[in-house]
């Protein structure tokens, strides 16, 4: 009996040795390994010197180019988590409300953004937006212009591009917060008293909070990593902090200072992964895959 | 009853932004214009031929499916197992546990891509394919184990004791029950780390080998110079490939099922 519970002990590790074995040697150990480089020190004939320098961490910290690369990213960043909380609640109040039909197909069709292709979806907007786009070459054909506008590579195409990318991710997020909440208590609101609007944002909106938190953390998270969709649709002044670290790792080859980029970027993101999981918890975000 | 009309309306708007710029894309590939863009001049297949007698684009279509049909096999093994632990037993540390595999998803994919080229750099080793592979599974993976995990919970644990009780034993139980009840979870979890690995560009353009190409990566090289009409022919076959591919998935998973609890009932 007691082999038995031993060895019932031992299964769940069992079970687990390969992805946990998987994740410490990609991932754990990897990480260990940037904090270490960050110390180290490019040289000028390009060979890393071994040590313990605080050059790059000095250059990340006080250079006024990166700290405004980092503050236009969490502004970009900002700016796309807001927006899709605004414009993805609508829809998943709907979707959370609507007949049973309408709401299969279109949970269905809240998933299709998931499997399209990401670099497709961000170029998309090249064919909506561009000098021969269909925006432009509708208005030519009205006569409303004579030549085409630009519309194209700028801040507000980025930060379009990314609530086109993240926006699903948003709505699905909010919609199972909404959708677990009980019709029965906005219907005891309004017999209460309460109209339709009160009963909204007494008792629908505070309960559907975790959600617009779990996917507000999400899209800023997704935004803030972000170096395609600036690539694509910014100009050349709308690098984002990810487009530095590309820059320095695979452009210049300068592990050492590309290390230290990326920890500033993890330590930021991370502080706020921490307070969020603080006070409500990472299993929202699990919710959605449910 | 009018709050209600402008809610559907706003839906309807967004779904519309979520969809037409893709419509868009796919329309185009079909055009028959010199130019592949507006105004459309007529239906055409060229552009799809272009891209058939486009060597590159067709080695960057075979590296995508090789590499995702590794990935999702790899990650859907590992990470099947590690759900059927998360569902299936309590353990002391099965929170730190439970964190460690989302955690590829809560670390930005930049961070992640940094780590592994640099450690594998170290370890001398140079950018291969098998470190784009690497790099794959350990992002899918904790995709794998959410979507398995969630779909296992489902699984009833009496239908496994009954057949135990019947004189199973448990790797038989394990192949004869666990495994086919599970394999809607399963293949879930093959199709979508397969669609995450085809589509990734954020930790490819970091980890691949020079002169290897992603179908995802080769559009962005295609980008780089002009917006070609073979790459909205590109992007038309990709959501095609990503988006029907899963769909008849499903499909035949629910009529496998369906299929199967007929056959029990009778």
């Amino acid at each position: 009996m007691a082999a038995e519970s031993a060895r019932g002990r031992r299964q769940p590790w069992i079970l687990l040795s390969p992805s946990l074995a998987t994740i410490s040697f990609l991932l754990i150990i990897p990480m260990m390994f940037i904090v270490v480089y960050s110390f180290w020190l490019r040289t000028a004939t390009g060979a890393d010197q071994v040590g313990f320098y605080l050059d790059n961490w000095q250059e990340v910290l006080t250079d006024r180019y990166y700290r405004d690369i980092l503050f236009q990213t969490f502004q970009i960043a900002f700016y796309t988590t807001v927006i899709c909380a605004l414009v993805g609640y609508i829809p998943a109040y709907f979707v959370a409300n609507t007949r049973m039909r309408s709401k299969t197909l279109l949970l269905l069709m809240l998933m299709l953004p998931f499997w399209i292709s990401y670099i497709i979806r961000t170029m998309s907007w090249i064919n909506i937006l561009g000098s021969s786009g269909a925006i432009n070459t509708f208005l030519i054909w009205t006569g409303a212009i004579d030549s085409p506008i630009s519309m194209l590579y700028n801040q507000t195409t980025v930060i379009l591009g990314l609530v086109h990318y993240l926006l699903p991710f948003m709505i699905l997020n909010i919609y199972v917060s909404l959708d677990g909440i009980e019709k029965n208590l906005t219907e005891a609101a309004q017999s209460l008293g309460c109209n339709g609007w009160q009963a909204f944002r007494e008792v629908t909106l505070p309960l559907s909070f975790p959600g617009l938190a779990a996917g507000s953390l999400l899209c800023f998270v997704l935004a803030s990593g972000t170096y395609i969709t600036p690539l694509v649709l910014g100009g050349p002044r709308d690098a984002m902090f990810a487009n530095l670290v590309f820059e320095a790792i695979v452009t210049q080859l300068n592990w050492p200072l590309g290390s230290a980029l990326s920890l500033v970027l993890l330590a930021l993101l991370g502080v706020l992964v921490a307070v969020y999981s603080r006070y409500l918890g990472v299993d929202q975000i699990a919710k959605s895959f449910r | 009853m009018t709050g209600w009309s402008w809610i559907r309306i706003a839906t309807i708007l967004v779904y519309l932004f979520l969809f037409a710029p893709v419509a868009v894309v796919i329309l185009l590939a079909f055009n028959a214009n010199q130019f592949g863009s507006f105004p459309i001049q007529g239906f055409s297949l060229r552009w799809f031929e272009a891209l058939y007698h486009n060597d590159a684009i067709v080695r960057a279509f075979k590296t995508s499916l090789l590499l995702g049909v590794l990935t999702s096999a790899i990650s859907t093994t590992l990470g099947t197992l590690a759900a059927l632990a998360m569902v299936r037993y309590d353990f002391p540390g099965k929170r730190t546990v439970s964190s460690l595999l989302v955690a590829p998803i809560l670390i930005p994919e930049v961070v992640l891509a940094v780590a592994l080229l640099l450690f594998l750099q170290f370890l001398s080793l140079p950018k291969s394919f098998f470190l784009l592979l690497m790099g794959h599974v350990v992002f899918t993976l904790p995709f794998v184990v959410l979507v398995v995990q969630a779909r296992l919970v489902s699984i009833r644990r009496d239908v496994e004791e009954a057949a135990m009780s019947l004189g199973a034993t448990p790797i038989q139980t394990f192949f004869e029950i666990t495994l086919p009840l599970m394999l809607p979870a399963v293949m879930a979890g093959m199709l979508f780390s397969f669609t995450i690995s085809f589509d990734d560009i954020t930790g490819t353009l970091f980890w691949k080998p020079g002169g290897i190409e992603t179908v995802p990566t080769q559009i962005f090289a295609m980008l780089r110079n002009s917006i070609s009409p073979e790459i909205n022919a590109l992007g038309a076959v990709m959501v095609i490939f990503t988006v029907a591919l899963p769909l008849l998935g499903t499909a035949i998973a629910r009529r496998m099922s369906a299929a199967k609890m007929k056959s029990a009932k009778t």
